[in-house]
């Protein structure tokens, strides 16, 4: 019950948005069976939220310990070039894929050790896998896009389960994979705790640096799964675009999701709802026949409402501006009855 | 020797090392042409990260300059195309808005009390959304005054060419130099990025520091952005992205400690030109693609990072000691 009140806002949210979209395009929540595999809108919006909502599972971990992972989106395109790559050397499917997660694995071993035994600020340690990785997966791809016909490799992005798309299937099984993993042992609240107080936390006998490091290693293999779909989904590895902003969408789900960046207390069923606000607005803004440049304008006003609605500052304004009035309130109760005898 | 001092040492040694490198092995390179092209093609890249130096030495991050600068580009093309203004006065508008669209970050920044990287990051988005609204082609620019702006330079022995646009980084690096090392808001920058509590007991205006600290780098970003429309002849709204990352490598490698209150606006123009050189040397060697750009400032990022890791744990224990 606490878990539904938890995602009201999210829900709310995320049903007014449908709700306005179908009132313009009534087909909006059609779902057809074409060639035994479900087709609409909406499965549209499952499938293409897949990296956005793979990105979300990890950095809410990382998010809740007050940490920021930048790196994801050019961990996207080093584990997209690295399988393109191995399945073109003909190491099949396994192997791709293995390869791809132990580079996913590894790109997050790399942040967490800088984070959690060197003592970087978050943002800086991501920000160097950043702003170097993309050089990575050039030199994984030798610059160009290094395309592939594979049709195992291919099931990653076009594919389908039971007529629901495999990428969808892929994220909501990692979330609720994850999720239960989290809420089912100790280990969410652990992962709190080191967030809420890390020096705390490390005396009350967590194991805060082994932590700290699961939990980038995490949000890397999310972001290797996510890049799978990726480069799936066009059958070919992009250095240069795979991944591009990705980073920022995540942060921005999880924020939704009303995950604070402070640390603390996560909820990822609210951040993949976060994520699939984002995708709908994409798909909607798509759908109304907007240029999707109003995109970017219309996540930047949703942004600044969300910070408004999480200020501290305000939400202190809010109750002494309550009290104020309350107090006047008293007074002019007061006076009157003063008047009135 | 100051320790303080240290990284800003350690960046000039590095700097004149990867000279010596290059000269060495191209003994082309030590010429005025070469030098002329550095500056004028890092122009951009330098103004903007004067205006990120002081930023970061107030604790904070500025994600949002790449997309103001092409925003500025589009802003400046779009009007100089439908209307009849002339660019002095377009440059003029675009400054007081970018010079708005910090102050106005800044001000959330302190009013929510939300961290600065969320708050930049939505002006980041809003800038580039801004800036696609105004059109999503590459506008060419052609008026007399930029190819007047754009033959604007100085002959250097050796027949370099010291340009206009290149001085104008080298002045901004000098008016930055005198803002943080010489003056009261300065003070107040280097106050507030060694903590807040500490500023405000100081008797530092914190809120008042905080809105100009980014309506600074907004102003820095617009002038940038001046810089790079002269220097490309276009406005294209997908320009310049990611340059925020190269601004804060440029300041991390220039010495400034990223936690705020400690560093030097010298230091980041040596940053940029590092950076330059790589390229620069990358472009001369032929052989080496040009991401190994990307992992290379990558590594000196982390170096220099360590270093100040390093740097900080040892005056610690010399303070404890």
């Amino acid at each position: 019950m606490t878990a539904l009140r938890r995602v009201t806002p999210q829900l709310l949210t995320l049903a007014a948005l449908v709700a306005l979209i179908t009132l313009f395009f009534p087909d909006f929540l059609r779902i057809e069976v074409i060639n035994g595999r479900l087709v609409g809108t909406t499965m549209d919006i499952l499938k293409r939220g897949a990296p956005i909502g793979l990105l979300a599972v990890g950095m809410t971990l990382v998010i809740a310990t007050r940490g920021i992972d930048l790196s994801v989106g050019t961990t996207m395109a080093i584990t997209g070039a690295i399988a393109a790559w191995s399945i073109t050397q003909g190491y099949g499917l396994g192997g791709a894929l293995a390869l791809a997660l132990l580079a996913g694995v590894a790109a997050g071993l790399w942040n967490g050790l800088l984070v959690a035994i060197f003592g970087i600020q978050p943002i800086v340690a991501t920000l160097i896998l950043m702003t170097s990785g993309r050089g990575i997966a050039q030199l994984v791809t030798e610059g160009r896009i290094l395309t592939f016909s594979h049709d195992g490799m291919a099931f990653f992005g076009s594919g389908d389960l039971m007529g629901i798309p495999a990428p969808a299937l892929l994220w909501l099984l990692t979330a609720a994979g994850v999720a239960l993993l989290m809420r089912r042992s100790a280990l969410g609240m652990l992962i709190e705790a080191v967030g809420v107080n890390r020096a705390a936390s490390a005396l009350a006998g967590v194991n805060a640096t082994v932590l700290l490091i699961a939990v980038y290693v995490a949000s890397g293999l999310c972001a290797a799964l996510a890049g799978i779909v990726a480069t799936a989904d066009i059958r070919g590895a992009d250095a240069n675009n795979a991944g591009l902003w990705l980073e920022l969408d995540a942060i921005l789900a999880v924020v939704i999701g009303g995950n604070s960046l402070m640390g603390g207390r996560f909820s990822i069923a609210a951040s993949l709802l976060g994520a699939l606000i984002i995708q709908t607005i994409d798909t909607g803004i798509l759908l109304a026949g907007f240029p999707s440049e109003y995109n970017l304008v219309i996540k930047a006003g949703l942004v600044l409402i969300i910070l408004v609605l999480q200020s501290p500052n305000l939400s202190q304004h809010w109750y002494s501006l309550r009290r104020a009035a309350q107090r006047r309130r008293e007074i002019a109760v007061a006076s009157m009855k003063e008047t009135g005898q | 020797m100051n320790p303080r001092l240290f990284p800003l040492a350690a960046t000039i040694g590095i700097f004149l090392l990867a000279c010596l490198i290059c000269v060495i092995q191209f003994p082309y390179m030590l010429s005025t042409r070469v030098v002329g092209n550095l500056l004028t093609d890092n122009a951009y890249l330098g103004i903007v990260a004067v205006g990120m130096t002081v930023v970061i030495l107030s604790g904070g991050i500025d994600l949002s300059v790449g997309s103001v600068i092409a925003f500025s580009g589009v802003f400046i093309a779009v009007m100089l195309r439908d209307t009849g203004l002339h660019p002095i006065i377009v440059f003029a508008l675009l400054l007081v808005v970018s010079t708005s669209f910090g102050a106005v970050m800044g001000w959330l920044i302190h009013a929510l009390a939300m961290p600065p990287f969320i708050v930049t990051l939505a002006g980041m988005f809003l800038a580039r959304g801004a800036a696609y609204m105004l059109t999503i082609d590459s506008v060419p620019i052609n008026h007399v005054f930029y190819d007047l702006l754009d033959d604007a330079y100085l002959l250097m022995p050796g027949k370099g060419r010291l340009t206009l646009i290149g001085v104008v980084m080298l002045l901004t690096v000098a008016v930055g130099m005198i803002v943080t090392h010489r003056t009261r808001f300065g003070a107040s920058v280097f106050a507030l990025g060694g903590g807040e509590a500490a500023a405000r007991l100081m008797g530092v205006k914190v809120g008042r520091t905080t809105v100009l600290i980014y309506a600074f780098s907004g102003l820095m970003a617009g002038l940038s952005g001046i810089v790079f429309s002269v220097y490309t002849s276009s406005g294209y709204p997908l320009a310049t992205v990611g340059t925020e990352l190269n601004a804060i490598a440029a300041v991390v490698i220039g010495g400034t400690l990223l936690t705020g209150g400690a560093g030097f606006v010298f230091g980041t123009l040596i940053g940029v030109l590092t950076m330059g050189l790589i390229q620069t040397y990358i472009v001369f060697d032929g052989s080496l693609s040009s991401w190994w750009t990307k992992i290379i400032i990558g590594l000196l990022l982390l170096a220099f990072i360590l270093l100040q890791k390093g740097l900080l744990r040892l005056t610690v224990s010399k303070a404890g000691a």
